[in-house]
């Protein structure tokens, strides 16, 4: 069957209604809706408590070192799951290739203590 | 389910007055933010929970942020110290929004005739309906809840910008 690019004129006819329904809806529900103002109203929602000082204040990079290395070996322990599901058929090479891959991991996590990666103070 | 609203009715339209239909979603979907400050809370958590089932009368959402709620339910024992918290609270809420003071503590101070509780809500916003008792009964609180849905449906849609409204606000010093 032969389609010409005439035929896909409704499927763009549908693409306007829907965002112009969209568009339309939204604009014409920030004239119709009541709606107030004020400086109080513009503010944070804080539980109705003054906030505080500024959100926006750098914090120490300890925070994101440790996190970031939680993810790492978070992610690590992830990829054990399908492997101990599959030990059995996986058999001696399974295994090889399992301690091949936590040495390396291990490597990086003396490297990690080495460079007193975690710790804190 | 809600009954339609007066009208005209045929195959396949309906006609109506506008105002009807809104006042009906407005009163069928009331999101409450509850501001328990002490007992009146408790049986609020009734009425919330499957035996008393506030959800039935479309309130099945619980806002914590007053930003998606419409109606504010204050329940219990308002310190004047929390007297400006609770205003922030009200004054955060997106119109149109609509308070129900639940418990003989809300509503006049209670019990607690006393220099740090403050003696009635609607010393500090204005409130639609209140409920008596201490604390009420869930169904004395679902009660409160349909009174306003009452109120909702019947509210004009343009009472909101009506310059008795704004000025009902001033008296709060509300902008």
């Amino acid at each position: 069957m032969q389609s010409t690019q005439v035929d896909f004129i409704p499927i763009l006819i549908q693409f306007l209604l829907a965002s112009g329904f969209v568009g339309t809806t939204i604009i014409i529900s920030s004239f119709l809706g009541p709606r107030r103002q004020s400086a109080r109203k513009d503010k944070n929602f804080e539980c109705g408590i003054e906030s505080v000082g500024n959100a926006r204040t750098p914090f120490s990079i300890k925070y994101f070192l440790v996190a970031i290395l939680f993810v790492l070996f978070d992610v690590e322990v992830i990829f054990m799951y399908p492997w101990a599901v599959n030990f059995r058929e996986m058999g001696v090479e399974g295994m090889i290739k399992m301690g091949i891959f936590m040495s390396l991991l291990v490597v990086g996590f003396f490297y990690v203590m080495k460079k007193k990666g975690l710790e804190w103070e | 389910m809600a009954d339609a609203p007066p009208g005209v009715q045929g195959e396949g339209f309906f006609a109506g007055k506008l105002s009807d239909v809104v006042g009906l979603a407005r009163a069928n979907s009331l999101w409450p933010l509850p501001f328990a400050t002490s007992c009146c809370g408790i049986e609020f958590m009734a009425t919330m929970a499957s035996h008393y089932d506030v959800a039935r009368f479309g309130s099945e959402r619980m806002s914590f942020s007053p930003r998606q709620a419409d109606m504010l339910l204050v329940m219990g024992t308002i310190a004047k110290k929390m007297a400006p918290v609770l205003r922030q609270v009200y004054e955060q809420m997106a119109e149109p929004r609509w308070v129900i003071s639940v418990g003989a503590c809300a509503c006049s101070g209670g019990i607690f005739d006393t220099y740090s509780v403050l003696q009635g809500i609607d010393k500090v916003i204005p409130v639609d309906v209140y409920v008596p008792g201490c604390p009420p009964r869930p169904e004395q609180i679902l009660d409160g809840i349909l009174q306003l849905q009452e109120l909702v449906k019947n509210e004009s849609v343009r009472r909101r910008s009506s310059p008795e409204y704004v000025e009902l606000l001033a008296s709060y010093n509300i902008k």
